[in-house]
């Protein structure tokens, strides 16, 4: 009988599956760092200016977003010069009326006046696109607008 | 003595720790929210509306031109050196109506701050960068006359319960849900300096 014994004892042991839960948990984290939540996927470079002038967007008051900058390297068929964005497409300077006022339809009615546009502009854009869509915005009636800007010494943009 | 082997390490509160981080991240995390500089835009002027006329006096004309050059009041000028300038110009008081104002009296510029009006101008080459840097000063000479007006009232009896607050602060304490004072009072106070010192930036193109 001994000798079957002594056989068994030659057998591979379990592998240890104590530490999956770590290794779950630690990509768990990765992501959780790494996540950036965005409402658009961009195909236009968005690098923002800095400024320390600034105040926070309010959440409770609607927002609509364009952005504005040159097409990033996916896109360069699209041309090197800015230009807008709108929800996930690239758009003409005439389809913002139309925009606004799509969006202003899946608004509840007392918050329509509240509509803030915040403009995403890359800093390398220049500001004719910028002064285009401020036209188009007026055009529309959509006054309250938020140059969206990053956190950091104006000085820094003219460099 | 040869069948000796490692001994098991207990791995029972390793989900113990895992949980821990979990929970520290939960209470850190803090998702992004956008910020920048916002504007009123003026609303499109009916064709047969006559031109409201101002006095050259109460303008203080700034133009960035296409090659990011910035002109206040027909002089090159330093970015560094505009916010001073547009304060000096806001503040100046020429008709001694306004009390708070610390300016030089001077009669060849403003009035007093509710008519003066800074009139930012562009070329479409202007960048974009340069344009928000040169706003960003602009509204830095408007927050710094506020935060000063601010830091007066807040001296005074009335407004007792707001001293050494300023005006970035107060709007910043409206905004805050876990603020304790007094919130329709701060309302009103911010309100009064606004009505004060109200922000007359135009934007022309």
């Amino acid at each position: 009988m001994s000798k079957f014994k002594k056989k068994k004892s030659g057998e591979l042991p379990a592998v240890n599956t104590a530490s999956l839960p770590d290794i779950v948990f630690m990509l768990l984290f990765f992501f959780m760092v790494a996540t950036v939540m965005r409402e658009n996927t961009l195909k236009i470079e968005n690098r923002l200016p800095v400024a320390n002038q600034i105040e926070k967007l309010d959440k409770k008051n609607p927002i609509s977003y364009i952005y504005a900058g040159k097409p990033s390297k996916n896109y360069e068929m699209f041309g090197t010069e800015a230009r807008i964005q709108l929800n996930d497409n690239f758009a003409e300077v005439s389809d913002i009326v139309a925009f606004i006022n799509s969006e202003r339809v899946a608004l509840r009615e007392e918050l329509i006046p509240f509509l803030t546009v915040a403009l995403k502009v890359d800093k390398d854009a220049n500001m004719g696109i910028v002064g285009d869509i401020k036209q188009e915005l007026r055009k529309a009636n959509a006054l309250k607008i938020n140059y969206t800007t990053g956190k950091g010494d104006a000085a820094q943009n003219m460099q | 003595m040869a069948k000796r082997s490692a001994p098991e390490v207990n791995a029972g509160s390793m989900a113990d720790i895992a949980f821990l981080l979990l929970i520290f991240f939960l209470v850190t995390t803090t998702i992004e929210k956008d910020s920048g500089i916002n504007r009123k835009l003026p609303p499109i002027q009916p064709p047969d509306q006559e031109p409201v006329i101002l006095k050259q006096k109460n303008i203080f004309t700034v133009l960035l031109n296409g090659k990011d050059q910035l002109l206040v009041e027909d002089e090159l000028m330093e970015l560094k050196d505009l916010r001073k300038a547009a304060i000096e110009f806001l503040d100046n008081g020429g008709d001694g109506s306004c009390t708070f104002c610390k300016g030089k009296k001077n009669i060849h510029s403003s009035d007093n701050p509710d008519k003066a009006i800074i009139s930012l101008k562009n070329e479409r080459e202007t960048s974009y960068a340069a344009y928000i840097s040169v706003q960003n000063e602009l509204v830095g000479a408007y927050n710094d006359l506020r935060n000063r007006r601010a830091l007066e009232l807040g001296s005074t009896a009335k407004w007792s319960q707001f001293r050494d607050m300023n005006f970035v602060e107060m709007q910043d304490n409206h905004k805050d849900v876990r603020f304790t004072g007094n919130k329709t009072k701060l309302k009103e106070l911010i309100d009064q300096i606004k009505i004060e010192i109200p922000l007359k930036l135009s934007e022309v193109q």
